[in-house]
């Protein structure tokens, strides 16, 4: 018991204190794109190179669907002006899918709406049953991450259970595979009204990488409509922390 | 005598014509002379347009890959499943494919139930255990965790399993077929998902492939980078690896802290690229972000912090006899069943295969330093759990080392003089990496433009789940999710 208790003392206390506390993301981190059109013209080596054709060009202003991309910052390294810079902005979730085509930071940030008031019953319980339904393995460990002691995620009431019967909405990664569409859903059936569904990474999103193919389904709003899009591939652990506490109305816009 | 097997190294091409094809006589009987000389079965596919079966076997001892090349007769050919258990498989693998039928096999389940599969997911024939009091236990592809999907079928008499089936292909999203059939643009990125967290280990391998096609030499700084990259996965998940068998064990002091310190290495990760996974870290030709001195110095002093910590977190629970206790003598995978079942890795060295690639077929820095390798004997989950210990002290010894090299090496690009520009035509190569859950082979064929014709990945996921199934029989059904994590195998790495 003592050794424990030394042990302890030697790890120290670790919880972050977010979100009254921001973190610093590394240097190459990419969050948010911010982009420049003004020097476009009629290049569109951008929309060519992107693995996930997720960057679109309408009236001569290119913006990035954030719901498909994977952030690896292809079309800002082959830009022959430097238009595109993928900024350090780690807060991406959105409730609707159309504010995922960005261009601007600022406009992104300022015209999202989170549905907090109707969803007030959850600020201070939210109870989720995490279904993994295709994913690689990356948007899960990141979830899982979420437990441990830096972020805590049971200090916001926010807790993984493993029945759907006690949880009060479902998290989705990966872009549903046809393997896996009868367990979603009965998950989603056996969730208790009201309930909420939260899409985590690309592949949930839109299909991701994995978009257009017969083995899955191009994410889960093909099945069930979403209340949450958190982007990414995988979104970081505290991406993914700041859309549930937006939903919940734990941080407020 | 005359030369009917192709002996290659570890990321060798070797042009298609020059493998001799054999008829289905021969091929069946050279590879059982091979699998009976107890070499692993490393690879072993068919090419359906061409109607030929390749098989790739690897000799630690000599650092050799035999390939083998054979027609099929009328879509058949001889299972060599009765008489050895690596191959079953891999043969079910090659009948959900293309349909050639192994004739003789014991079972042909389904392996990942692709869109044309007969089989309906969830319910093919399982093994069944008649009597009065059996009891059948399913679990899963929705399990308690936050993990993968997959179906456990136990077929238990009271507490104890007599069988365990492991049915998957939940995660199954096709992308051997992508990479074949796509555009190129995509592999790369396809690569990096096929196993999420295992992103760095198949880039190595899928690089090294496209490098060697096409005589395209990595700088020696680049090669130390993509091995650190490596390292840091591999400490990465085994410190994770150990704070959930402690968590399993209901020890939750170790687990907490390892589970935080797991973070920690993936933030080190985020140091070299961004991303905690390594996306973007390692491509074809190099890595892809420049590494500053200031980068080696923090990563220097934080892997030195993550290391103590990590040590002072897990004492706790190897020094803990009860937990010492709950680990021994149970889920064991003895040194002859993991021989003759293939496995690899590390619960491969726990039961006494001093088998690692990093040693036995040295690839890119390991080349130049190597590494010592960890083993135990006896296999229980206590082995698997201390193999893990030991190689995350070993890994951040070797990152260490290898980042003071780096401080002082030449960081410019090699000028690859005869660096080609389109891969090598109609030549097959295989590229075999250790990743952080044992060897990761990729095998591909290339066609008359230079494109893949054939790219077969093997995550070690696929050559151990049949272990985990073996390990749990004879055991208490409660010790499976400890057997579970003792492997912590790779759903998406199996169904791809």
């Amino acid at each position: 018991m003592l050794k424990i208790l030394k042990t302890r003392i030697n790890q120290g206390y670790k919880t972050y204190n977010f979100p009254k506390k921001l973190p610093a993301m590394a240097d190459f981190f990419k969050g948010l794109p911010q982009i420049n059109s003004d020097n476009c013209g009629s290049c569109t080596l951008c929309i060519e190179e992107c693995p996930v054709s997720a960057i679109e060009k309408l009236d001569g202003t290119i913006s990035i669907d954030i719901g498909k991309c994977i952030f690896c910052n292809k079309c800002a390294d082959i830009c022959p002006e430097n238009s595109i810079v993928f900024t350090k902005e780690f807060s991406l979730s959105t409730t609707e899918r159309e504010k995922l085509l960005t261009n601007n930071v600022e406009t992104f940030i300022k015209e999202r709406e989170f549905k907090a008031e109707e969803l007030g019953l959850f600020k201070k319980s939210f109870n989720i049953r995490v279904v993994s339904a295709g994913g690689c393995g990356a948007c899960e460990a990141d979830i899982n991450v979420l437990n441990t002691l830096t972020f805590d995620l049971s200090r916001f009431g926010i807790h993984y259970v493993a029945s759907p019967r006690h949880a009060d909405g479902m998290i989705i990664t990966g872009p549903v595979t046809k393997n896996m569409e009868l367990a979603v859903k009965k998950v989603y059936q056996a969730i208790p009204s009201p309930k909420v569904v939260i899409a985590v990474g690309a592949c949930a999103i839109s299909g991701g990488l994995y978009a257009d193919s017969c083995e899955n389904y191009n994410g889960i709003s093909d099945l069930i409509p979403v209340d949450l899009f958190i982007p990414g591939c995988p979104p970081n652990p505290y991406t993914i922390l700041d859309g549930l506490l937006r939903l919940i109305g734990k941080i407020k816009s | 005598m005359k030369k009917i097997i192709t002996t290659i190294h570890n990321n060798e091409p070797i042009p298609l014509n020059k493998i001799p094809v054999l008829n289905p006589g021969e091929f069946t009987e050279e590879l059982g002379a091979l699998l009976s000389s107890k070499y692993h079965l490393s690879a072993y596919f068919a090419d359906l347009q061409n109607e030929l079966l390749y098989a790739v076997c690897s000799d630690a001892e000599k650092g050799l890959l035999y390939v083998l090349a054979g027609t099929i007769d009328s879509g058949q050919f001889i299972s060599l499943t009765p008489r050895f258990p690596q191959t079953q498989l891999f043969e079910r693998e090659i009948f959900e494919e293309t349909g050639f039928t192994p004739v003789g096999h014991p079972w042909l389940k389904p392996v990942r139930f692709p869109p044309n599969s007969k089989y309906k997911i969830g319910e093919p024939p399982f093994f069944k255990m008649e009597g009065d009091e059996i009891h059948e236990v399913a679990v899963g592809p929705v399990h308690a965790g936050v993990i993968e999907p997959g179906h456990f079928r136990f077929q238990c008499h009271g507490e104890k399993v007599y069988h365990l089936e492991i049915s998957l292909g939940y995660q199954h999203r096709g992308i051997e077929k992508k990479i074949v059939s796509g555009s190129n643009k995509k592999n790369l990125y396809l690569i990096e998902t096929a196993a999420g967290d295992t992103t760095i280990g198949h880039t190595t391998a899928y690089t090294q492939i496209l490098e060697y096609l096409t005589n395209n030499k990595v700088s020696i700084s680049d090669n130390i980078v993509r091995s650190v990259a490596l390292e840091l996965e591999r400490c990465a998940n085994h410190v994770g690896d150990i704070g959930a068998l402690a968590g399993d064990a209901g020890f939750l002091p170790t687990h907490a802290f390892c589970g935080r310190i797991r973070g920690d290495f993936l933030n080190m990760t985020a140091l070299l690229c961004g991303n905690r996974f390594g996306r973007g870290l390692i491509v074809p030709g190099g890595i892809g972000y420049q590494i500053s001195d200031s980068i080696i110095e923090n990563l220097s002093v934080k892997i030195k912090k993550g290391l103590k910590e990590f040590l002072d977190a897990s004492k706790l629970m190897f020094d803990n006899p009860s937990i010492v206790a709950r680990f021994q003598s149970i889920d064991k995978l003895n040194l002859e069943s993991s021989i003759d079942l293939g496995i690899v890795g590390p619960a491969a060295r726990a039961a006494g295969i001093t088998r690692d690639i990093r040693q036995d077929f040295a690839y890119g820095n390991y080349r130049f330093s190597s590494i010592p390798v960890s083993g135990h004997i006896r296999g229980n989950v206590y082995e698997r759990a201390y193999v893990r210990w030991l190689e995350v002290q070993v890994s951040v010894k070797y990152i260490l080392d290898q980042l003071k090299k780096l401080n002082n090496s030449d960081k410019t690009s090699e000028k690859s003089d005869n660096k080609e520009l389109r891969p090598k035509k109609n030549s097959l190569i295989v590229s075999l990496v250790e990743g952080w859950r044992g060897q990761i082979c990729h095998t591909a064929i290339t066609d008359n433009e230079g494109n893949f014709r054939k790219y077969k990945i093997y995550d070690p996921s696929f050559y151990n789940w049949f272990g985990l199934a073996q390990a749990l029989r004879n055991q208490q059904i409660s010790d499976f999710p400890l057997c579970n994590k003792s492997f912590n195998l790779s759903y998406c790495g199996h169904d791809l």
